[in-house]
């Protein structure tokens, strides 16, 4: 679905909307969801640094303890740390995932996120928007729109946690 | 890993994996507490009762801080005031707690296996807070917590724990989980207050028993030192506490034969002058009170790997439990 190539020109890309879009660099933060979107953060925020020679806080964080799924799930899912090193009051912070699905993780990450102060605003940078929103949420910056069906498969692959970029639909065939 | 066990009762025959696993997820909890909001929402509507039938402070006050920093409601039963002192069992104090539907159960009590009689009576989850000399599981993970984040790996590290190991749960709870991350503990302290088996010689594999405190601390990597329950000169185990202290306590003469900068622990609360010298506790190789603050964390990991876990049944717990109480 999309290829190496196409996932470094939509993160180069997501750079510089993010940009064009809150020009004041000096408020802006990025904060990627675990565990793809914080790679993806991390190439966002060295793409701003690349272009615009300003180093954006960078933050990752781990929306696992705020899911609203935990009391039907039947396990308890590994929560990883969060990092927030600075100081989210008065930023306009762009939250990025890899994939935007539900809207469920986005809207457990905006929870997440203002247990850390009271951002000016929250912006949404996705890979993949999918589709099939359960929740009124959309993205604000998209590597790319791509229909499914909602009993596929979107699977991202980051070199940084799966040793290559790759996203592929998985359809599952009817049994 | 996936977490499959429902009681925390004691930690003898977890696997490292397991023990792994807890101290990961004290990691991320770890952070939560540094947070201008220290609180998340997993344990939202349920119910953490902290049944303390013996005195403790420290220790439900961190299951306390614990268990409210996830979001639960928390009731407290304690032994003064209660139908326990009115001389109710433990048998109906049990059934009560059935009946109050509470999904944790946090409980400490001076008869070794009380938690075991309680986890096999009711839907809750139990964690032992301290059953009699038995055990204190959540010390011992606190512990093993605090001397990985000081010392890297524990691989290979050799720990001693010096004072009053026969009447000591939480040296008990130390071994069974120092042990399998790879940590040698050495046993130092009294004869008298160590168990007559592994006085003889008789120890748990990578446990060693050194009486001379001065060579059990050479070149150690860590200390920890047990609080001397005063009752035990009473009881004739000891001749004075002056004598102890000058024998066993930790100075600053006796930490530094230790390698440079090695950790120095004590569970709390501490007799100062008597097991450790107020030097000791409070420089700077003290990490006491990290081990409190690391406490919260450890309470809240297995907090929330419990409130996970299957029931019986094979299903989660409901959050809401709507049972008629007899």
């Amino acid at each position: 679905m999309l290829v190496a190539d196409d996932v470094r020109r939509a993160v180069t890309r997501i750079a510089h909307e993010i940009v064009e879009r809150d020009r004041d660099l000096s408020l802006l933060a990025i904060v990627g969801i675990r565990a793809r979107g914080d790679a993806l953060a991390a190439r966002i925020q060295a793409a701003i640094r690349a272009n615009e020679g300003v180093d954006v806080p960078l933050g990752a964080i781990d929306i696992t303890l705020y899911r609203d799924d935990l009391t039907r799930i039947g396990y308890a899912p590994v929560v990883r740390e969060s990092e927030i090193p600075f100081s989210v009051d008065g930023r306009v912070v762009v939250l990025v995932d890899d994939v935007l699905f539900t809207g469920r993780t986005i809207r457990a990450a905006m929870d997440a996120l203002v247990d850390y102060g009271r951002p000016r605003a929250i912006r949404l940078a996705v890979l993949v928007d999918r589709g099939h929103r359960e929740l009124p949420i959309r993205a604000d910056f998209v590597g790319k729109n791509v229909p499914t069906a909602a009993s596929d498969d979107v699977r991202v692959h980051l070199t940084e946690v799966d040793g290559r970029d790759e996203v592929e639909v998985v359809t599952k065939v009817p049994a | 890993m996936n977490w499959t066990r429902r009681h925390v009762l004691d930690t003898d025959d977890w696997s490292r994996d397991e023990i792994d696993t807890v101290l990961d997820q004290t990691r991320a909890m770890t952070e939560i507490l540094q947070r201008p909001i220290r609180r998340a929402p997993p344990l939202r509507g349920r119910t953490v009762i902290l049944f303390f039938a013996e005195a403790s402070t420290r220790t439900r006050v961190s299951f306390e801080l614990a268990a409210k920093a996830l979001s639960a409601d928390v009731t407290n039963i304690t032994a003064s005031g209660s139908s326990v002192e009115k001389g109710e069992s433990l048998y109906d104090t049990v059934r009560t707690l059935q009946a109050l539907g509470g999904d944790v159960v946090v409980m400490r009590h001076a008869s070794s296996g009380a938690p075991y009689f309680v986890a096999e009576r009711t839907d809750a989850a139990v964690i032992n807070a301290g059953d009699g000399w038995h055990a204190h599981p959540t010390q011992g993970l606190l512990d093993a917590y605090t001397l990985r984040d000081a010392l890297g790996d524990l691989d290979g590290k050799r720990v001693v724990i010096v004072g009053d190991v026969l009447h000591s749960r939480v040296a008990r709870s130390d071994i069974n989980t120092l042990i399998p991350l790879g940590a040698r503990v050495t046993l130092s302290g009294p004869p008298t207050l160590i168990p007559t088996a592994w006085r003889g010689g008789q120890l748990p594999p990578g446990v060693t028993y050194e009486s001379d405190l001065d060579k059990a601390l050479e070149g150690a990597h860590a200390v920890i030192a047990l609080r001397l329950q005063r009752e035990r000169q009473e009881s004739g185990l000891l001749p004075s506490l002056r004598e102890y202290s000058r024998v066993w306590g930790l100075t600053a003469d006796r930490v530094a034969r230790m390698r440079p900068a090695a950790p120095v622990m004590h569970p709390g609360p501490m007799n100062e002058g008597v097991e450790i010298d107020a030097a000791v506790a409070h420089g700077s190789q003290s990490l006491i009170e990290k081990q409190v603050t690391n406490g919260v964390a450890v309470r809240m990991a297995l907090l929330y790997l419990l409130a996970g876990a299957p029931t019986p049944s094979g299903v989660p717990a409901p959050a809401v439990r709507l049972e008629a109480t007899a």
